[in-house]
């Protein structure tokens, strides 16, 4: 069954942002979304990655290098023909070993012909699309240090019985989990790009339209999706369009003076609070299609931007998010 | 024919079952619509009744699932053992992989890790069409005791066969040519008008914030239409699945009784529309799906109201079962400080084993042999070509074992960590004399089971200008009896100071290694200010302050409200602290006891 439309998720507009700017520029970082059960968490995602075009990838590349000079040497492409692939979403489940995670020695071969080879393992099929992991918080700690190194920098790094396995890994990370089965540790946090806290509805109008939706999609799903197609095709375009802006969108020295005074108000700790949000924020002035990016940018996309990065205040947790929208009122008024 | 029994249409009434028919029907609504549906979620403990139920099952071969089930088994993975005799890969598929029914026992005591991946597991065969049907047997004894809330969350039926007589339960199959029957129409029932939106509204008086419950109430009124052979549901098929899927979710109850119930209870922030007029759902017109039985008009004359589910679904469960439900939701949230880096730690040397990983020994880290030789197998032939490479000929080396540190798995064990339970009791004169008498006694009930359980206890009362750590964590019974006994009554009510030294006592405890947890008993009106002031405003700020401070410090705590009339300040403090607040209107000792130990406690193991 395709995926839900991304268009057609009721509300959790926030999450739905944070997701559509990591598809426009991947370099902001992962998205980390906490909350309630049965917000849509996982709809999302899978909705996202039906949502993105295509990309094009080197016929056979198990990394989905988009040239032939790009694919790893473990692999030697046939041509350089490409294809069209969907934008690669790899579902991390609960339990995964390492081994399945970086990819290791082919056992098959090792065992039948005693030779070396390597076996991609589910990172290289994330390159150049989403890795996501339901219920991170619940992902053992050692799995999740390696796959933040590794979106950090972008190459899988494999060394065993001297093979020496490198490839590109460039994927945005996308974690969803539940608050109440307990926290990721602040250094984990902070490594996400965005983080977003969603909370189920609490009107009955959006409740019935959650669950009329969701009731439709699955029970008369064929004229479902034929009617969120426009509105998907038109959010893909504005991605697209997006995507080919943001070079172009200006930041000027006012508004990355407002990344850094907003950042420094909040105590954030490292620059990496201010990248961030400069890129997110250039990502929303591309998706609006502005020329150049503006305090308003900026101010709405601190809150998912800086929120997790905060350093905890004993004495004042009125919730992060409020924090954050208290310093931008004065900081950045 | 139990089943026959039950699931007649005629029935006016919202009495939707005899538990017993309750659960078979649950089991047989399970087996139509298993992808819609998730699993039931049965509280049974062994015996004649459950092996009764069990027994239907009997012919699909349900896989058996156990919560100490190591991941791999779980998820599937390599078979070592057939690998090397085979001398070629042999995987295992997970244990979920071909979908069908699974027999979840003793699911309360599965972590929620292992829960998602359960659920995990489920889903992905269920993507490819496999469905699976889960059966959680919840042999909680005890209110500590409850289901890990993923797995609560994902299983979309309950039944309860406590207190049920082998008599009360008769033998009956499952309908198999019914459930065939009714599956073939599943795709073709829709919802009656108006079903969706009395639906979303009993969800909300209710309290049931997810909307996959509306999801899951919505399959099962479905598959119930089904088995009956209607084409559109009616008022039965929706009473019966919120008895079934909507009752054990309930947080709240409706303040007023269900008959009276005409107008919808104040505590709910928006008004929803008048739930006897079908076209309440008047969504925008782009957004809804136009083909939402439009065409089929409803063949019911009276539609289901929130009311009659809510009926319904108040008739399905006995009270004190809901706030058995309850206290089993306050004590996860207790335990949420703990469950993720406090309670449980990794340990090197003792404690429930962990699978292994690979690692480098040394500094006390202990090697699992077996591990390790299973690691290497694989690659021996591999290595063996390596080493000998340009002299293959020589002979005993080829007998050898080659283990390369790669291959090194090491030994992890999960350990429990001690609990400390610090008790802040508002000796002042505004929480009246008698109160504190039930306080007392509570805590030296807590005592003799924190005493069974090896926790430490910690007594902080506040009277006049300070707070008095009165006695230091222990597990000394009749060391605390003894402070208990001792303790005076009346004066001003220097809340803030009593949270200021519970904050003290809170980093002390986590720094000897203990997970901590607090239980407040007062009426939250703090009148005295840090600064020894009498000033009520200064107090106030004060004690929300150290309440946001403890909160910042991610203490499980619950606060429990001694006043008589319930007041706004306590309430403020809870939402400080992010406490659960528990009012005791008219608690003894027994009673107070009970709510403490459903919250604080849990069983982490």
């Amino acid at each position: 069954m395709t995926p839900f439309p991304f268009s057609a998720i009721v509300g959790q507009d926030e999450m739905k942002t944070a997701m559509i700017l990591t598809a426009i520029d991947p370099r902001i970082g992962g998205v980390l979304v906490f909350g309630d059960r049965g917000t849509g968490k996982s709809t999302a995602v899978r909705a996202l990655a039906a949502l993105l075009p295509p990309i094009q990838a080197v016929q056979g590349c198990p990394v989905n290098s988009a040239t032939a000079a790009d694919c790893p040497d473990w692999f030697t492409p046939t041509g350089t023909a490409t294809e069209t692939r969907q934008t690669p979403v790899v579902d991390l489940p609960l339990g995964v070993s390492e081994d399945r995670v970086t990819g290791a020695l082919d056992i098959e071969r090792a065992l039948t012909s005693g030779e070396k080879a390597f076996a991609p393992g589910l990172l290289a099929r994330a390159n150049r699309g989403y890795l996501y992991i339901d219920e991170v918080n619940l992902l053992e700690d050692h799995i999740v240090d390696l796959l933040l190194d590794v979106a950090q920098s972008g190459q899988n790094v494999v060394e065993r019985d001297g093979l020496s396995i490198r490839h590109a890994a460039r994927f945005v990370l996308v974690g969803s989990g539940n608050p109440e089965e307990g926290e990721l540790r602040p250094q984990l946090l902070d490594r996400f790009g965005l983080s977003v806290e969603v909370r189920s509805p609490d009107d009955i109008e959006t409740r019935v339209e959650v669950i009329r939706r969701r009731d439709a999609y699955e029970n008369s799903h064929a004229s479902f999706m034929a009617q969120w197609q426009p509105q998907d095709d038109a959010l893909r375009a504005q991605i697209v369009a997006a995507r080919q802006g943001l070079a172009a969108v200006k930041s000027t020295s006012i508004a990355l003076y407002d990344c850094a005074a907003i950042c420094l108000a909040l105590g954030a700790d490292g620059l990496r609070g201010e990248l961030t949000l400069l890129r997110a924020a250039r990502a929303l002035a591309a998706f609006e299609g502005a020329a150049e990016l503006t305090r308003a940018h900026i101010r709405a996309v601190a809150p998912m931007a800086l929120r997790h990065r905060l350093r905890r205040d004993p004495l004042d947790e009125a919730g992060s998010t409020t924090r954050v929208t208290r310093q931008l009122a004065e900081v950045l008024p | 024919m139990a089943l026959d029994a039950t699931s007649g249409n005629d029935r006016p009434g919202p009495a939707p079952g005899t538990p017993w028919a309750n659960a078979q029907l649950a089991l047989t609504l399970l087996a139509i619509n298993p992808q819609g549906l998730g699993g039931l979620w049965l509280m049974a403990r062994a015996g004649p009744m459950r092996e009764r139920l069990l027994a239907q099952l009997a012919p699909f071969a349900p896989q058996r699932l156990h919560p100490a089930m190591p991941a791999d088994s779980l998820a599937g993975g390599m078979d070592i053992a057939e690998t090397l005799l085979a001398q070629a890969p042999r995987w295992r598929p997970g244990l979920l992989a071909k979908g069908g029914w699974a027999v979840l026992s003793s699911a309360e005591r599965t972590s929620p890790a292992t829960a998602a991946m359960i659920i995990d597991q489920a889903r992905m065969a269920g993507a490819k069409g496999q469905p699976t049907a889960l059966l959680a047997l919840d042999e909680s004894a005890t209110e500590a005791e409850a289901l890990p809330s993923p797995l609560a969350e994902a299983l979309g039926l309950f039944a309860d066969l406590d207190g049920l007589a082998l008599a009360d339960c008769p033998d009956a199959p499952m309908p198999q040519q019914k459930i065939t029957a009714a599956q073939a129409m599943l795709s073709g029932v829709t919802l009656a008008d108006g079903a969706l939106s009395a639906i979303a509204q009993t969800c909300q008086i209710l309290g049931i914030a997810s909307p996959r419950a509306a999801l899951f109430c919505m399959a099962a009124a479905r598959a119930h239409a089904a088995l009956q052979g209607r084409h559109v549901t009616n008022t039965a098929d929706l009473e019966i699945a919120a008895a079934l899927v909507l009752a054990h979710r309930a947080t709240r109850q409706p303040e007023t009784p269900p008959d009276q119930a005409a107008t919808p209870p104040q505590d709910s922030a928006p008004p929803p529309p008048p739930p006897d007029s079908p076209q309440t759902d008047s969504a925008p017109p782009d957004s809804a799906p136009a083909d939402m039985a439009d065409d089929a008009p409803p063949p019911q004359p009276e539609p289901a109201t929130a009311e009659m589910l809510i009926a319904s679904a108040q008739a399905a469960l006995p009270h004190d079962l809901l706030a058995r439900l309850q206290a089993g939701r306050i004590a996860r949230q207790m335990a949420k400080g703990a469950a993720g880096a406090g309670a449980r730690q990794a340990s090197r040397h003792r404690g429930r084993p962990l699978p292994p990983r690979s690692g480098k020994p040394g500094a006390g880290q202990r090697v699992d042999i077996f591990a390790t030789l299973r690691q290497a197998a694989p690659w021996q032939k591999m290595r063996r070509a390596a080493v000998q490479g340009p002299h293959a000929s020589q002979g005993p080396t080829s007998q050898r074992l080659l283990i390369w540190p790669a291959d090194i798995q090491l030994k992890r064990f999960q350990a429990r960590q001690e609990r400390a339970l610090f008790f802040l009791v508002d000796a002042s004169g505004s929480a009246a004399v008698a109160r504190l008498a039930e306080a007392k006694g509570a805590i030296e009930l807590m005592l003799a089971q924190a005493y069974a359980r090896r926790d430490h206890v910690a007594l902080i009362t506040f009277r006049g200008t300070q707070a008095e750590l009165a006695l230091p964590p222990t597990r000394a019974l009749v060391q605390a009896k003894r402070s208990l006994a001792g303790l005076p009554g009346g004066g001003a009510t220097p809340l803030a100071h009593a949270l200021d030294m519970a904050r003290a006592c809170v980093a002390q405890a986590r720094a000897r290694g203990q997970t901590p947890a607090l239980a407040v008993l007062t009426d939250g009106r703090g009148n005295i200010a840090l600064d020894g002031s009498a000033n009520r405003q200064a107090a106030q700020a004060d004690t929300t302050r150290m309440a946001q401070a403890l909160q910042a410090m991610r203490v499980p705590a619950l606060v429990l409200d001694t006043s008589l009339r319930p007041r706004p300040d306590v309430q403020t403090l809870a939402t400080a602290l992010g406490a659960e607040l528990v009012r005791l209107p008219r608690a003894d000792a027994h009673g107070l006891s009970a709510t403490l130990g459903a919250a604080l406690g849990r069983d982490l193991a």
